[in-house]
């Protein structure tokens, strides 16, 4: 086990049934964000200690966000025990003993949060859309195959790794449950925001979360707020709203996830090709013939990437080789506002004259849209898309935050949206081939 | 292509001629694509039924690109949303349509069904993997407060039939 957790004995009282077992002393893991994160049952002890829970110490959590920000180094093994010890702090602190709040669903709602991430892979959004995977799925197969986690799960009841599967799929008839994990103001979105601000640096994504913690109110469906915590909720509606523009909307990000993207595109395309690699893929190999098992998809992580990235460097292939160079040494794409809207024409131009340089388009001029981006902002479900969050008002009417906050109001109405254009400014810089090509592509970049 | 997914988007509501509805919108999209139609917004489901934050946003892009004309009406105690495609759309989609037969017979058919009843199609489709029985068990215990009948889970299943012959 890892070195971090303070205490050290298990308790295994074989009278005790294992769901409600405990350790027999508490363990704690020290954490910047929420101090501590605190362990007393042993399923969630035994759940951390699976090797399909300590695979997330190798994915990190914000993907490619570390090229922008040198901090954000940290993984969704950090992020899932937070999320883990925010909902236990709702539930043990705020929750217990409360009508509305059934206390035998504790242990459903700490698993739960504890595994809701699990079938994230390396650098999961750009890899899920080049290979058409769905992390949520992978949970489910995880939590459902014949896995360590399943094993930890079936302890506990023959039905409980399903129940813990719809949880996180949001498809379990305990709707409440489901809304602590995942609504528009969960424990999933409560740690990520401040986890990342943290690692990250930015000043932005800090809320006064204690004092949301301690409004919130079980309901038979959803969690509520109470209208004396409204200030802190939109607190936290105004971090989720910065952090998008200013952490995960970052261009320099998207430009390292574009390269991304292209690189795991063109290694797809070459082995379709039958391309001789010079080291042959093989973890990639059965995802290449979409015939990946789920022992296949555990086995990679973001070091397993990395590795590929750093030999395909050595690739005779030029768009890969050079692809990867540019991960690796960070010599990412520049990037130009465009407006698809005013600017498709010129965008057929600037493709037709990469052609004539040979520089690949495909491969080399990208557009890069916020819808792009698995984030959102706080949408106010005026005609039920999304539960939207609810004040509970004193006479027990529960009103729709938008509908009682000017802020909210003001910044859930009319979005922004982005389109990018990414190209490799130093290929277009290098007049010793196609220079007047080339001046033409930067006179239409300007 | 450029924006490939925003054109086949711009597509469904153009053979659509109009569509009334943020939730009737989603449904629509998360039908068409489980019964074969090459849209690429990934759907979760959520409390009412599978959702795409992709789309959303999409939507919201075409708006505010000019591609998409939004009208905000009010109805009742609450607001519902109109889309048509705009002049500079139609424009756009003339130069990058995407092949997509029979898409407007099972857009304008669609669109002929009420929100209520396209929300139960789309779990219904959601649990596909599932049997009948098992189906009605999750329509009932997740759906309850739309009170739908087995009359209606047994149409649903019709309709997706009919959906399914219509490509073919």
């Amino acid at each position: 086990m890892a070195t971090e957790e303070l205490g050290m004995q298990r308790g295994r009282g074989k009278s005790m049934q294992y769901a409600a077992e405990k350790l027999t002393e508490e363990k704690v893991f020290k954490d910047p964000v929420h101090r501590y994160v605190h362990v007393r049952d042993l399923v969630i002890w035994d759940l951390i200690g699976t090797k399909e829970f300590q695979r997330l110490r190798r994915i990190k959590q914000l993907g490619t966000t570390f090229l922008t920000f040198h901090g954000a180094e940290h993984s969704r093994f950090n992020h899932s025990l937070g999320v883990y010890e925010i909902v236990r702090r709702i539930i043990d602190d705020v929750f217990a003993g409360r009508p509305e709040w059934n206390d035998d669903e504790r242990l459903l709602t700490l698993c739960a949060a504890l595994l809701h991430d699990l079938g994230h892979g390396p650098f999961s959004h750009s890899f899920e859309k080049v290979f058409d995977l769905d992390h949520e799925e992978l949970t489910r197969a995880i939590i459902l195959g014949d896995t360590e986690v399943n094993k930890v799960l079936l302890r506990v009841s023959a039905d409980f790794p399903t129940e813990v599967a719809e949880v996180i799929a949001k498809t379990s008839a305990k709707k409440l449950v489901v809304s602590l994990i995942s609504s528009q103001i969960d424990a999933d979105r409560m740690d990520y925001l401040q986890r990342d601000a943290y690692f990250t640096g930015v000043s932005y994504g800090q809320f006064d979360m204690e004092r949301i913690l301690r409004v919130m109110r079980p309901r038979e469906d959803q969690v509520v707020i109470k209208k004396s915590g409204m200030h802190a909720v939109e607190d936290y509606i105004m971090s989720r709203y910065q952090m998008y523009w200013q952490v995960y909307f970052h261009p320099v990000s998207r430009s390292a996830e574009v390269i991304l993207t292209k690189i795991l595109h063109r290694a797809k395309q070459l082995f379709e090709e039958n391309y001789a690699f010079k080291y042959e893929p093989i973890h990639f190999t059965s995802i290449f013939h979409e015939k990946m098992t789920l022992e296949d998809y555990l086995k990679l992580d973001e070091s397993v990437i990395l590795y590929y990235f750093q030999i395909w460097q050595e690739e005779a292939d030029p768009i890969l080789c050079d692809l990867c160079r540019r991960f690796v040494n960070r010599n990412l794409f520049k990037y130009a506002e465009f407006d698809p809207a005013k600017e498709y024409k010129k965008l057929a131009k600037l493709t037709a004259l990469f052609e004539q340089a040979g520089i690949d388009p495909d491969y080399y001029l990208v557009v890069d849209s916020s819808s792009d981006l698995p984030y959102d902002f706080y949408r106010p479900g005026e005609e039920e898309e999304r539960l939207p969050i609810h004040l509970l008002m004193k006479n027990g009417e529960l009103r729709e935050l938008s509908r009682e906050s000017e802020i909210v109001d003001a910044i859930s109405g009319k979005r922004r949206t982005d389109h990018k254009l990414y190209y490799p400014a130093d290929f277009l810089d290098d007049d010793t081939t196609d220079k007047e090509i080339k001046q033409q592509i930067r006179a239409l970049l300007e | 292509m450029l924006l490939k997914d925003h054109a086949k988007l711009m597509q469904a509501i153009m053979v659509s001629g109009e569509i009334t509805g943020r939730k009737k919108l989603q449904k629509m999209i998360y039908i068409a694509k489980k019964v074969s139609f090459p849209f690429q917004e990934r759907f979760q489901f959520h409390f009412y039924g599978p959702y795409s934050e992709e789309l959303t946003t999409r939507v919201e892009e075409l708006c505010n690109m000019g591609f998409l004309n939004e009208v905000k009406e009010k109805k009742g105690g609450y607001f519902q949303y109109r889309y048509t495609l705009t002049e500079a759309g139609e424009e756009f989609l003339s130069m990058n349509e995407v092949e997509m037969p029979c898409l407007q017979d099972c857009f304008v058919d669609m669109n002929e069904q009420n929100a209520r009843f396209l929300e139960l199609v789309s779990t219904v489709l959601y649990f596909d993997n599932l049997s009948k029985e098992e189906v009605t068990d999750k329509v009932f215990t997740l759906k309850s407060s739309q009170r739908y009948t087995v009359a209606e889970i047994e149409e649903a299943y019709q309709y997706i039939d009919t959906l399914k012959t219509k490509i073919q």
